[in-house]
């Protein structure tokens, strides 16, 4: 069922990718594609395969078959040059994973400082700025045990932010997090999508998926049952499979 | 900083009161007590010396006569202590590093190394050194020599390194792998990983293992008295038979005691001081 779109310019296209834990399958020939500025959401029930593809188009997790392509890079090519595809694709976990001996500025700071050895002032400044635009120009100078769920979980977007990626993965950034500080996040998720950033999210946040996303994929047992724009899809579900899922859930 | 933003104290960051606000914890309360034991038992073996001792020079005064000897062997135990700890904790590091090492060579290595050293007695290994060691060597032309000394502060060394492996390996692993994972998706190399993320981090849980082990290793640096080198136990025991009079073996041997616990238990305390404190902020 799944397809390939062939409008617009793809920035990362899945193809045929297949990937087992031991015996266990957890990605059947799953393809896809996300154009420049488009924001898509994965949805379906836990274990099937979500998370695992997109630690695959991050390179945190090897494929066995098939092929991703990120930004006209090959993820999985044995010379792909790492950094240069972290560069493109931020990700933020579900458990926030910021560095607890380090301020919330010092965290957004880090990695453009000593990955991508930019001058101190002016990551600086943009980093004072991302932390601004995420609502936490108050809290530059906190640890994260110091801070909320929410608030970590916005500074581990502006640390992913710091350093100018094409696409963002987002890993059920909100599952640990109570109804509100669940919107501070999403709202702040929105925004970036409505500045045209290419966004993939896995979520459990169906009202979300249906508000944002452009384009909704819906998995189980690791394949693509089923896709298309949120109206339909949720709407008017084709598959048996999607409907039993979106009825237990909405 | 904390307290501009709000005055609401759910806010503001946890800290724990202090233990001892008002009175005296247990633990200081049980260390109290400890002290006062060896100083009793101490007064009490002194004050029995004299009695046996009868119409002879009185006890105290041949202790005291012996005091500052004493103290200047104990004070030689500690240099040890001192100079094994650092050579140890700087080739265990090392080691340490080496068995989270990606070279498979230099992980099997390392790892070797500090189960041999972990797993051997230490009076074992002191004597290797002792024996092994030449008394002196020739490097291009320039005479180094090893004295005694020296070869025991290699020789407790060993040990004290393959402890210190351990630690920085255990310490390392505590450290979740979620944040390893973290890094890797910003670009950070591995190197800049351990030693900008995970090493600061661990670094803290460290300390008190480390300590403990330092405490451990102060008392065992008494076995270099085995191999003949001049320590606080060897001249104590000198003193014991240039005066030859059985009833002043408890006060010296305690005296002895008491100058090593008064060094050791303070260590003790701040160890469990630290891991209390880390173990509140996680």
């Amino acid at each position: 069922m799944a397809s390939v779109h062939r409008l617009g310019e793809p920035v990362v296209v899945v193809d045929g990718v297949e990937k087992s834990f031991g015996a266990t399958p957890v990605l059947r020939h799953v393809s896809m594609a996300v154009r420049r500025g488009e924001t898509v959401c994965i949805i379906g029930p836990s274990g099937s395969g979500k998370s695992t593809l997109l630690r695959c188009v991050n390179a945190l997790t090897p494929i066995d078959k098939g092929s991703i392509v990120v930004a006209g890079r090959e993820v999985h090519d044995p010379a792909l040059d790492k950094l240069a595809l972290r560069r493109d694709v931020g990700i933020v976990f579900q458990q926030y994973n910021l560095f607890p001996h380090r301020t919330a500025l010092q965290n957004v700071m880090m990695a453009p400082l000593h990955v991508l050895k930019q001058d101190k002032a002016e990551v600086e400044a943009r980093a004072r700025r991302l932390l601004d635009k995420v609502g936490l120009s108050a809290k530059l100078a906190a640890y994260p045990g110091e801070l909320s769920g929410g608030q970590q979980q916005r500074v581990a977007i502006a640390r992913s932010l710091a350093m100018g990626p094409k696409v963002m993965l987002f890993d059920e950034v909100t599952a640990a997090l109570d109804p509100e500080t669940k919107k501070e996040v999403l709202v702040t998720i929105r925004d970036l999508a409505a500045e045209g950033m290419t966004c993939i999210l896995v979520t459990h946040e169906m009202g979300f998926a249906r508000e944002v996303a452009d384009h909704v994929y819906f998995t189980d047992g690791g394949v693509i049952v089923e896709d298309g724009a949120p109206a339909e899809l949720f709407a008017a579900p084709r598959e048996p499979r999607t409907k039993a899922f979106l009825e237990q859930v909405l | 900083m904390k307290g501009a933003a709000t005055d609401l104290p759910v806010l503001r960051p946890f800290r724990a009161p202090p233990v001892a606000a008002t009175g005296w914890s247990p633990v200081a309360l049980a260390s109290a007590g400890a002290g006062a034991t060896l100083a009793i038992l101490f007064a009490g073996s002194l004050a029995f010396a004299q009695a046996a001792g009868g119409a002879r020079e009185p006890a105290y005064v041949a202790v005291m006569r012996w005091t500052p000897l004493i103290v200047q062997g104990f004070l030689f135990n500690l240099s040890i202590s001192v100079l094994s700890m650092a050579l140890g904790t700087a080739v265990g590091a090392m080691f340490g590093l080496g068995q989270l090492s990606q070279g498979a060579a230099t992980r099997r290595l390392s790892w070797a190394a500090t189960q041999f050293f972990r797993n051997a007695p230490w009076l074992v290994l002191l004597f290797y050194a002792m024996f092994l060691l030449p008394f002196e060597m020739r490097v291009a032309g320039v005479t180094i020599s090893f004295p005694a000394w020296a070869k025991a502060v290699v020789g407790l060394a060993l040990p004290v390194a393959a402890n210190v492996s351990e630690i920085v390996r255990g310490g390392v692993r505590s450290i979740p792998l979620a944040q390893w994972e973290s890094a890797e998706s910003l670009a950070f190399t591995r190197r800049q990983t351990l030693w900008m993320i995970i090493l600061p981090q661990a670094v803290k849980r460290m300390t008190p293992p480390w300590m403990n082990l330092y405490a451990i290793l102060t008392m065992a640096t008494t076995l270099i008295s085995v191999v003949g080198i001049q320590d606080g136990l060897t001249i104590t025991r000198a003193a014991l038979v240039a005066e030859s009079r059985p009833e002043l073996m408890m006060p010296m041997y305690l005296l002895l005691l008491l100058l090593f616990f008064a060094y050791c238990y303070p260590i003790a305390r701040a160890t469990l001081a630290l891991e209390r404190r880390f173990h509140v902020k996680g």
